[in-house]
């Protein structure tokens, strides 16, 4: 039977609830965002006594389905202010889900001013004093505590920038090669630091495992899901190559390739940085061009990157921390991009804010663009917490006030991830729309905009964006409640039998009979609960807008505006 | 007419990265297709200027058209 962990941090106690029946038909970001509505008050600080920090693995983590391993995350962002939701690979989901743990709940901040660590059983959470751990970076704290419970344990961690709270702080997860997977976006690694837990040790031995309601109805559909996953071009051969990098170079060629903080749409060095450049180089230098991220990952889009001498660098190497750190920094130089990225998993910042930063850093003046060893420079002095590091850490809007910087490409104050809002117009309407801040996951509209998967839907054309932005945000809030990764999308929107199979499996999980129609309204239902949580936290439709350079600065090379009015924005709301 | 054509991902692999090559007046992106030996089944995204096209788009001298199998990330 399924648990509630609930660890009160105020009061160093721990317990373990009964499911509430309104919650059991929840998994992942359903759940996360279903908890923080109900349990945290809207306008309380992101790091104070009354915010709540809540782990949940999805609907379908721990059974055998493919790539269903990932969890969930959720809090109050101290990073946009609204209600947060970011979900990682690695272990932590599986091993939740085995040992019958619906959610973690965190809540309450300690006393004193020591660090704690969180140990997990299948019995419940005990709180354990981490004074020893305080100031390592995520590698060193998965190695200790692996030395001290065994390789098997399951570790979440946050590195010195979440110690210190700042606000583009991850979550690192271990994953299957004791590497590490983030929830980045939001800084919810500042509201683990906040509650003074520096890691949660996870020890699934004697686990019950996830019972299965109807198994060969399991079985079946989970055997066509893996077969949609492994038949369709993008999720069965692109992803698998050439990782999610493959991007560069179509989004250059597209000219939605954000680069120079923004001011340009296609990266001169774009050859240097590419998903062809970065396969060939991962091949000649003995790392692996494929690989998963969780166990049961059938696509294996990450890869194990090795430097010139052939050592370990960085292991989910993804196109929004190359594009970031490379054309939106001017980086040519995948090495040094690789380092960064090493110190970012360490540190425990988020790769995707991070870049983002560092353009504005760049622009204003704090390093000159294209300087990959500044970039390493300054993420130490983030890790270390100087005067300078504090400032960067804050993310991509810090910066550009604490600067003076204008073309501050943020919204909600999260930084714009990877696709150019002007030249590819419908991943502008889910930035501004997205209760999550700028978030490409959160619908993303370049499958249909530039990669002819799902349709087509011209992305210099403002026709048609706002309902496939729409349609994208619930169904992805849909997916994000199973567990599964965001790409079994790209089979889901081709491929007739995959999203039957994906709810068949729910069903023959739970013994429940959910329609395509049911699946589409716990979809609606999640936005609107976010909404709602963002509307009493003080948010309104106003605050739904790209910042205001996308409207008057034209982006080359097909020189566009970001042109859409207020009202077709807030008709996105319209369902 | 002088055509640059550039291949991306897996349709580099024995053939080329960018080439100048040249066609008939009048020719269409389907005579490129035809030329690098890249099947209608095979080709993922084609563009023409960094616009997406179709087949039957006839091309203009110092057009560059760009094919990419189906691949996708983020």
């Amino acid at each position: 039977m399924d648990k509630i962990f609930r660890v009160d941090m105020s009061k160093l106690t721990t317990s373990i609830e009964d499911v509430p029946a309104k919650w059991a038909g929840l998994g992942g970001r359903a759940l996360t965002s279903t908890i923080v509505a109900e349990e945290v008050v809207p306008t309380c600080h992101p790091l104070g006594p009354n915010n709540k920090l809540v782990f949940a693995p999805g609907l379908l983590s721990g059974t055998a389905a493919a790539n269903s391993g990932r969890m969930s995350c959720g809090a109050k962002s101290p990073l946009t202010g609204t209600i947060k939701e970011s979900n990682a690979g690695g272990t932590s989901a599986q091993q939740f889900a085995r040992m019958g743990i619906k959610a973690l709940i965190i809540e309450g901040l300690p006393k004193d001013d020591k660090w704690y660590g969180l140990h997990l059983t299948k019995d419940g959470a005990t709180i354990v004093a981490a004074d020893d751990l305080a100031g390592k970076g995520n590698f060193a704290v998965i190695e200790a505590l692996e030395a001290k419970l065994g390789k098997k344990t399951g570790v979440v961690t946050i590195g010195p920038a979440g110690e210190m709270k700042m606000a583009m702080a991850n979550i690192s997860v271990k994953d299957p090669d004791s590497k590490i997977r983030s929830h980045g976006r939001g800084g919810l690694g500042a509201v683990m630091g906040s509650k003074k837990i520096k890691y949660i040790s996870i020890d699934s031995e004697g686990a019950p495992g996830v019972t299965v309601a109807d198994p060969e109805k399991f079985k079946q559909a989970a055997r066509t899901f893996a077969k949609a996953l492994l038949d369709h071009p993008v999720s069965g051969e692109g992803l698998p190559t050439y990782g999610t990098n493959v991007l560069v170079n179509i989004l250059h060629e597209a000219g939605g390739l954000p680069t120079r903080n923004f001011t340009l749409g296609q990266f001169d060095g774009h050859d240097k940085i590419c998903g062809e450049t970065m396969h060939d180089t991962i091949v000649k230098r003995g790392g692996k061009p494929k690989h998963g991220c969780h166990a049961g990952c059938i696509i294996q889009c990450s890869q194990v990157y090795l430097n010139e001498q052939g050592k370990y660098v960085t292991s989910g190497f993804e196109y929004e921390t190359i594009w970031g750190m490379g054309a939106n920094c001017c980086i040519d130089n995948l090495d040094d991009i690789a380092e960064a990225d090493n110190i970012m998993d360490d540190i425990g910042v988020d790769s995707i804010e991070s870049a983002v930063m560092f353009g504005v850093a760049m622009e204003a003046g704090i390093l000159p663009f294209g300087d990959g060893k500044g970039v390493i420079r300054l993420l130490g002095e983030i890790g270390k917490g100087t005067a300078l590091g504090r400032i960067l850490g804050g993310g991509t809007g810090h910066v550009g006030k604490a600067y003076g910087v204008t073309r501050v490409p943020v919204v909600k104050n999260q930084g714009i991830p990877a696709y150019d809002p002007r030249s590819v117009k419908g991943i502008g309407i889910t930035y501004a729309t997205s209760t999550m801040g700028a978030d490409h996951t959160a619908g993303y509209t370049i499958a249909t905009n530039i990669l002819n998967v799902g349709g087509y839907v011209d992305p210099l054309k403002k026709d048609g964006q706002v309902e496939l932005s729409r349609n994208l945000q619930i169904a992805t809030a849909a997916v994000d409640s199973t567990g599964m990764c965001i790409f079994v999308a790209f089979p889901a929107l081709d491929i007739p039998e995959c999203l039957p199979a994906l709810i068949d499996m729910i069903n023959a999980r739970f013994g429940i009979n959910l329609t395509g129609d049911d699946v589409t309204n716990l979809g609606k239902s999640i936005l609107k609960i976010e909404r709602q949580f963002n509307i009493e936290a003080g948010f309104t439709n106003k605050d739904d807008r790209l910042p205001e350079f996308f409207n008057f600065e034209p982006v080359p090379p097909h020189n566009v505006v970001w042109d859409f009015s207020d009202e077709e924005i807030d008709a996105f709301w319209n369902f | 007419m002088q055509i640059t054509v550039k291949l991306f991902a897996t349709f580099r692999v024995g053939r080329f990265k960018i080439e100048q090559r040249s066609y008939p007046a009048q020719s269409t992106a389907r005579a490129v297709l035809e030329d690098v030996g890249v099947t209608e089944e095979e080709l993922g995204i084609l563009m023409v200027n960094g616009r997406h096209g179709n087949l039957d788009q006839p091309l203009c001298e110092g057009d560059t058209v760009s094919l990419f199998p189906l691949v996708g990330g983020g």
